[in-house]
């Protein structure tokens, strides 16, 4: 009863406080006010401008289509929140609930909300990663940065890491005339996200398209002139590429560090919190009023044997800030868990990538529709004996279809007969998934913790 | 204006691209380009797209109204 009264009067006249003011933090603030929040809001984050679409930066922003400062979010609603832009958070006080500014103010909540999302991974050598033309894409100012040096027109460029975000990079590259290497230590684009079959019919886009794709290896070097500026690369096979621009596409960091010593369960894999969204302490401990969400977060789901799932999805980010608003100004049974189906997209090479559930839990893979060849199917994917992911090229209208089957945990392979299966068999076959210990570049999923039933990935080298 | 196309939910029936084809564009066979922030020019243009899709994936804020200036009050809805 106390905590209902707790939630109650917090709804009424509390202090809410949101670090990381970009799509889950705002989408987390709407909500809170949608849902009759009429305290004080309070919204902070280190980027100096308004809360902005970040999935455009490699799409429309690189083609040149869209300025890489016009893709602020819109908002739902008025907030009538306090914003403390361009000022990053320093500390958490957790005992005494209030967080330290890099300026040295101190903002004082009853609940906070952690959306401080991830940064891109920079090139591992810092000499070389301050080069001139050597990029990472996050940021606005990086797509600005990255975008004004393309269309200077580079002799070539280099992309490090055919994860999602390197291989929209090549195909903006390619649409603009560029001449392109991408350089992939798997062994094809996308395989720690979709697996190596899937991740053939990547690579053979990237090649019709005119990409110099190079896989199975990694970039050794970057070397500069006497004036600071990227002039070649080396790979490990012993190639050297003379290249301006190199972009570096090696996965992101989660943004944590202001969380260290806090007594938060938060590290590079992000902070842990329950299904409701509320953080974990070291003890593992349940907090009542630190709430997470969105790319920062890591949370069971149970669908998926309760592991903890790092998502770094657009989608994700706006379920979870919903849910985590909701929760903030719930008690009880009327909290919510964040069940989200995990799902995203990507646009690359002219073909819409759609994904539902989580791929790289699969071991078995069937092409349910279309056929590989044609860069044109559904693949379905299993985990022993039920369907677990579908990912769809050009064919994304039918993954509602998939994401009930999902959902409903429905015997894999499947026993339907109505769709058209041409080329591909109708045999499963392995998902091929590299080995799960040697680190990639960075699929857009993590899997990690408890696991009920086991997770035994096979690998298979790809067919040649 | 501002607004967001959310591509999980998009079917790529292409109504938007039909009827706002200065906002919405196609690219290739399914996959949907938009301009996140349109003028006032495209307004009508915009607000039939949005009615017309299928899936009410689009999300507008017809204020545009940057942070700084809603606190000031500026708030236009
Ligand atoms: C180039 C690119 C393309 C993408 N394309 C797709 C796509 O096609 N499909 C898809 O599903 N997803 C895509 N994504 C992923 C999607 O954009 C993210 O999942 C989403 O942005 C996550 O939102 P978030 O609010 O959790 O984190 P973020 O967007 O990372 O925002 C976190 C904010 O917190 C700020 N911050 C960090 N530390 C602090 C601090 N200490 N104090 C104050 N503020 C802080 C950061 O500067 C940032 O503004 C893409 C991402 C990128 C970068
Ligand atoms: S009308 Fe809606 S579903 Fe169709 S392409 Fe436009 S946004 Fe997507």
């Amino acid at each position: 009863m106390a905590a209902d009264g707790a939630a109650e009067v917090f709804r009424r006249r509390g202090h809410a406080v949101v670090v990381g003011a970009s799509l889950a933090g705002l989408r987390a603030a709407e909500t809170l006010r949608e849902e009759g929040f009429t305290g004080t809001l309070t919204m902070i984050g280190d980027e100096p401008r308004d809360p902005y679409d970040r999935p455009p930066l490699s799409k429309q922003v690189l083609l040149g289509r869209v300025p890489a400062d016009g893709t602020e979010l819109p908002r739902r609603r008025a907030l009538d929140a306090r914003w403390r832009l361009g000022v990053a958070a320093a500390g958490l006080d957790l005992a005494g609930r209030r967080v330290r500014l890099a300026d040295g103010e101190e903002v004082a909540f009853d609940r906070l909300l952690i959306a401080t999302g991830a940064r891109a991974r920079p090139w591992f050598r810092e000499s070389e990663a301050a080069l001139d033309g050597v990029f990472v894409l996050r940021t606005a100012d990086d797509a600005a940065r990255l975008t004004r040096r393309l269309a200077a027109g580079p002799r070539r460029v280099l992309v490090v890491g055919a994860g999602f975000t390197g291989s929209e990079i090549a195909s903006a590259c390619r649409e603009r005339g560029l001449e392109v290497t991408v350089a992939e230590r798997g062994p094809a684009p996308l395989v720690g996200a979709l697996g190596g079959v899937v991740g053939a019919v990547a690579a053979r886009l990237q090649r019709d398209h005119g990409v110099d794709l190079r896989c199975g290896v990694t970039v050794t070097a970057l070397e500069g002139d006497l004036a600071g500026r990227l002039r070649r690369a080396h790979l490990s096979d012993g190639a050297a590429l003379d290249v301006d621009v190199a972009v570096i596409g090696l996965g992101a960091i989660r943004n944590t560090e202001w969380l260290t010593g806090s007594g938060l369960a938060a590290g590079p894999r992000g902070v842990a919190c329950d299904a409701g969204c509320r953080a974990f302490d070291v003890h593992g401990i349940v907090t009542d009023d630190v709430f997470v969400a969105g790319d920062v977060a890591r949370s069971p789901h149970p669908l998926f044997g309760y592991q903890f799932l790092s998502l770094e999805h657009w989608g994700n980010a706006v379920a979870q800030a919903e849910v985590a608003a909701h929760n903030m100004i719930s008690s009880g049974l009327d909290r919510r868990p964040h069940l989200w189906l995990p799902a995203f997209w990507s646009a690359q090479f002219g073909v819409n990538v759609k994904s539902v559930g989580v791929p790289p839990l699969g071991d078995e893979l069937v092409v349910t529709q279309g056929a590989l060849a044609e860069n044109r199917f559904v693949a379905a994917y299993g985990f022993q004996g039920r369907f677990i992911a579908a990912v769809a090229f050009d064919q994304g209208r039918w993954l509602d279809f998939y994401r009930g089957l999902i959902e409903s945990a429905a015997p894999f392979p499947p026993a339907f007969t109505n769709l058209d299966r041409r080329t591909d068999g109708t045999r499963p076959v392995p998902a091929d998934f590299p080995d799960p210990s040697l680190p990639t570049h960075g699929p857009t999923v993590t899997l990690s913790g408890y696991s009920p039933s086991e997770r035994r990935l096979r690998f298979t080298p790809a067919p040649a | 204006m501002r607004l967001v196309v959310d591509l999980n939910r998009c079917q790529g029936y292409a109504q938007c691209a039909f009827l706002a084809p200065d906002v919405f564009t196609m690219h290739g066979e399914e996959a949907l380009i938009y301009t996140p922030r349109a003028g006032e020019a495209q307004r009508e243009q915009v607000a039939r797209a949005v009615a017309a899709c299928p899936v009410q994936a689009v999300t507008v804020d017809w204020a545009d109204v940057p942070v700084a200036a809603e606190e000031a009050g500026g708030h236009g809805r």
